[in-house]
């Protein structure tokens, strides 16, 4: 059954499982330089030019398996070896030019910036070039093609550029940790820190939960990933991991629904403070928007709330398909809470270096939120639930919310809310396009994964937010 | 009296809301706001007995439809 979307992502698993492998056998750091050879042994090259650059790499990988680059604070790093410098040249007339006599893009082009050579071949004049695209939108033949780095297209805050190897670089000031570079650069070469290691450690050192508990706290995004075995099995291997208990997210979710909508109806305008990176995004393009953003911690970081102070001791680790929530735990405000966070690629590959069948495991429970919780996942769920929020508490607020699916969509609703402008009370920010469903660290990114996560919210024992949320005290 | 219930996901299939707000009415019916704390948990680790509840430690299975006889002889009993 297939695991994950590309061989890339294959690659970084086969890594991280190595690595948690022998961090189980308390192995570590010793056997760390023998993985890249476990993983590419022999001769022959499989992936690049030789074994030994391939080895190279998988070095770099391991390194960042286990924990990365402590000099750079950012969760992403790039591995410039692996960088295959493509090629950055903007727009350019390729060999499918067959010189006819239309010259569309000549008369499209507002610069001047085409001219023709003696077989009526078109030429691109860079000086004069602005980028804009208009000629490679009008040439019958598609001739003219945007040689964009796909790290740098994927990058919608612009903070990838090229350094002087021309290697990727990024720019930690504009940089959100979103993931979608690390996502969709075809050679892996972005990639997230990750935390297993310590992890591991913890649950090693909770002695069977016996000298502390340790929570996992899952997405409700969840239920779109694992397709090859039922949720109910996903939940008793992350016990079989060492896992006291699993919680779901959704039931901060639950929590922030409540509060947001209370001081929505209070503030008349919020955005919310739901996704890591949409909340960067606007401390660093939007400051004067930022009095905006909701007051409510994640719905990650309320839950664990929660737990902690009930139970200070616990320690408390975030599986979710987000790598923004790694930097997210880095914040002052969220580290008293969350001990840890890891994707659901790193669950796949922790579940797999202890060699868990899902496929052979009872099914084990999950159910704490109601349908609004569970729902947080999917872009709109969060207005939606918003919207419940303020009808369960009879709160006369008449919500006009604006959901942004994407960086880009939240960019557009920002600037018209900072120029006054937006017809919207509410700004439902996801970085991800689709919402959590579309995280850098899920397994799979499917068209159907919207309808699993509506099918899991209305599987939820409680429908409604007060229900869900009458057990706590 | 410190009564804990269980409110993780496989008690919370068992019925754990039910049993909460019987118990909260009860606590209140009876007056005993003072002398009686309830407190929540995610997991007491016999899910196949929930809804899991305790009185001062001891542990005791409870179904939404035992919950008055549960109150009348180890709460209101041993008051």
């Amino acid at each position: 059954m297939k695991k994950f979307d590309t061989k890339v992502q294959y690659l970084k698993y086969k890594v991280l499982r190595e690595v948690a492998r022998e961090a189980w056998a308390g192995r570590l750091p010793q056997t760390a330089f023998d993985i890249p050879k476990t993983i590419v042994p022999g001769t022959q090259p499989t992936m690049r030019c030789c074994v030994y650059k391939e080895r190279a790499i998988l070095g770099e990988r391991v390194k960042i398996a286990m924990g990365g680059d402590p000099r750079n604070e950012n969760v992403i790093q790039v591995i410039d070896i692996a960088c295959d410098e493509c090629p950055m040249g903007g727009y350019e007339v390729t060999s499918a030019c067959r010189g006819c006599l239309a010259h569309r893009c000549e008369d499209v082009c507002k610069r001047g910036a085409i001219s023709f050579d003696h077989n009526h071949v078109a030429h691109i004049d860079k000086s004069k070039c602005v980028e804009c695209g208009m000629c490679a939108k009008v040439c019958p033949y598609s001739a003219i093609h945007n040689y964009i780095r796909p790290c740098e297209r994927a990058c919608k805050v612009k903070a990838i550029s090229m350094d002087e190897s021309k290697a990727a670089h990024i720019d930690n000031d504009k940089c959100i940790a979103c993931g979608a570079c690390v996502y969709q650069c075809p050679f892996g070469a972005i990639t997230d820190k990750s935390y297993i290691l310590q992890i591991i450690d913890m649950l090693k050192g909770s002695i069977g939960n016996t000298k502390y508990k340790t929570y996992a706290i899952v997405a409700p995004s969840i239920s779109s990933q694992f397709t090859y075995a039922k949720l109910g099995q996903v939940i008793t291997g992350i016990k079989r991991l060492g896992f006291f208990t699993v919680i779901e997210a959704a039931l901060g979710a639950d929590m922030v629904a409540k509060a947001e909508s209370k001081e929505l109806a209070e503030h008349g305008f919020l955005t919310s403070s739901c996704c890591p990176a949409f909340v960067n995004y606007i401390q660093k393009n939007f400051p004067d928007l930022e009095k905006y953003i909701s007051g409510n911690l994640s719905p990650m970081a309320t839950i664990s709330k929660y737990l902690k102070d009930k139970e200070p001791d616990c320690k408390i680790v975030f599986i979710g398909p987000c790598t923004a929530k790694k930097m997210e735990v880095q914040r002052e405000e969220v580290k008293q809470y969350v001990d840890a966070v890891m994707t659901f690629e790193e669950l796949q590959a922790l579940i797999d270096s202890r060699d868990i069948d899902l496929t052979a495991l009872e099914e084990g429970v999950l159910d704490n939120a109601s349908y609004f919780g569970r729902i947080f996942a999917r872009s709109g769920g969060l207005a939606d639930a918003v919207a419940q929020g303020l009808k369960e508490q009879n709160l006369d607020f008449d919500l006009k919310a604006c959901s942004c699916d994407g960086i880009e969509e939240c960019r557009i609703a920002l600037l018209k809310k900072s120029k006054n402008v937006l017809d919207a009370n509410f700004i439902e920010g996801m970085a991800c396009v689709g919402g959590c469903i579309g995280g850098a660290g899920c397994l799979t990114h499917g068209e159907k994964n919207k309808a699993e996560v509506d099918k899991y919210g209305r599987e939820a024992y409680e429908k409604t937010i007060s229900d869900a949320l009458s057990v706590l005290k | 009296m410190k009564i804990t219930i269980c409110i993780g996901s496989s008690c919370h299939v068992h019925g754990s809301r039910p049993v909460v707000e019987q118990i909260q009415q009860l606590v209140e019916d009876n007056g005993l706001q003072d002398k009686v704390e309830l407190a929540s948990t995610f997991c007491m680790g016999r899910c196949r007995e929930g809804v899991c509840v305790t009185v001062d430690g001891e542990f005791h299975s409870v179904k939404p439809d035992s919950v008055g006889e549960f109150f009348d002889t180890y709460v209101l009993g041993a008051l």
